[in-house]
């Protein structure tokens, strides 16, 4: 039941997008098109899911070794060598899915939603199990909070919007509108 | 002279909010009051002189290959240090910040100043830098944040405007309200530089 409530509260009440406003970046960034949204979210499932179980192990480290205050440092770093290991291993691996994930990888280093996930994660004082569950639902909210404004926004290409509101403004406004849906659900 | 006009560029030529279109998490999440908005400028603003600083400084040192883990390496001490120091002096606002202070690390404005500007100039230059980009991201941060506030909450760094019974638009307080604020904002700017320019309009009309 936990674990239910857990990865449901991820993609929707604390949505990470709409809610926690964690990766908002690749959010404006990369939802023109959808079928780019889809490749990036698949990118950051799998790095969020990787990356958090790894930095929830090393917390254990740090906290073994009352270093907790290197947090930040480690964190960032480990994130950092994973995306450049992940990228090496797809491209041996399997070459197909390094091209359709490829282009994203180096843009999740510097992706907040995957740092605030791991940091997220021992706020909360999850253990290993519900940081899985955590973050499958985080990622997924993510994708869908992405291929969402990317669907709206390939319709708004065609419509003769204002000069001044045309790209990021109202893409931002298009998306207060599904923080607007989102913000119903509540407990 | 370099001075003002070094300021001019990072408040409002190259606003990083407004008119390069980054730092966005922080930007939409802790501006529900002006004071946190303020807060977080000012923080981000002390790590970003503080790696621009060291970066110029090392610049000749760090082989350009790992060059990015370097500077990851910078700003994370940075940023670390100016969290350790607001838990200790302002324990409110470090509350109200909360995992976005640790977060600053991956605000592209910083990464992007220590690889445009940093590992190209003078230390003093640098650091000039810094400030000038800090001071406009403050200056939008605390902008957003007074207008959710005023809306929002009907008060303005805490001193309340209106009436208690007086009904406010909450929606300007939740999460909506921070995407809609910012996109008119921007829409606002964006009519307006645009109403400034007409030449340079009326040119690329005819370029294209």
């Amino acid at each position: 039941m936990g674990l239910v409530m857990i990865f449901f509260g991820a993609v929707f009440f604390n949505n990470f997008v709409f809610n926690r406003f964690l990766g908002i970046c690749p959010f404006l960034g990369v939802s023109k098109r959808l079928d780019t949204s889809v490749g990036m979210g698949l990118a950051v499932a799998f790095v969020m899911t990787l990356a958090s179980t790894l930095t929830w192990l090393l917390q254990k480290l740090l906290d073994l070794w009352h270093i907790g205050y290197m947090q930040t440092i480690v964190f960032i770093l480990v994130i950092a060598a994973l995306v450049q290991f992940v990228e090496l291993f797809l491209q041996n691996v399997s070459p197909t899915l390094h091209k359709a994930l490829g282009v994203y990888l180096p843009l999740i280093t510097t992706n907040c939603a995957i740092l605030g996930i791991a940091i997220l994660n021992i706020n909360l004082g999850y253990n290993l199990l519900e940081v899985v569950i955590h973050s499958l639902g985080a990622s997924l909210g993510f994708t869908l909070a992405l291929v969402m404004l990317a669907g709206i926004r390939e319709k708004l290409e065609l419509s003769d919007v204002p000069k001044a509101f045309a790209g990021v403004p109202l893409a931002l406004i298009t998306a207060g509108i599904l923080a607007m849906a989102f913000s119903g659900f509540v407990l | 002279m370099t001075i003002l006009k070094e300021l001019k560029r990072g408040v409002f030529l190259e606003n990083p909010t407004f008119r390069l279109v980054l730092g966005m998490c922080p930007t939409l999440a802790v501006t529900t009051l002006a004071i946190n908005g303020i807060g977080m400028g000012l923080a981000t603003t002390a790590v970003l002189i503080g790696s621009n600083v060291v970066i110029a400084a090392l610049k000749n040192i760090i082989p350009s290959q790992v060059r990015i883990p370097c500077y990851i390496v910078v700003i994370s001490t940075f940023v670390t240090i100016i969290s350790m120091l607001m838990e200790a002096y302002v324990y409110p606002l470090y509350e109200a910040l909360g995992i976005f202070l640790p977060l600053i690390v991956v605000n592209c404005i910083i990464l992007g100043r220590a690889e445009a500007y940093a590992s190209k100039h003078s230390v003093g230059m640098s650091a000039l830098d810094g400030l000038a980009i800090g001071l406009g991201f403050t200056l939008s941060l605390t902008v957003i944040g007074s207008i959710r506030e005023i809306l929002g909450a009907g008060s303005i760094f805490g001193y309340s405007l209106v009436g208690e019974n007086v009904p406010m638009a909450t929606i300007f307080s939740l999460p909506p309200g921070a995407f809609f604020t910012l996109g008119i904002l921007m829409a606002v700017i964006n009519a307006v530089t645009n109403k400034k320019n007409p030449r340079k309009k009326a040119a690329a009309k005819r370029e294209a």
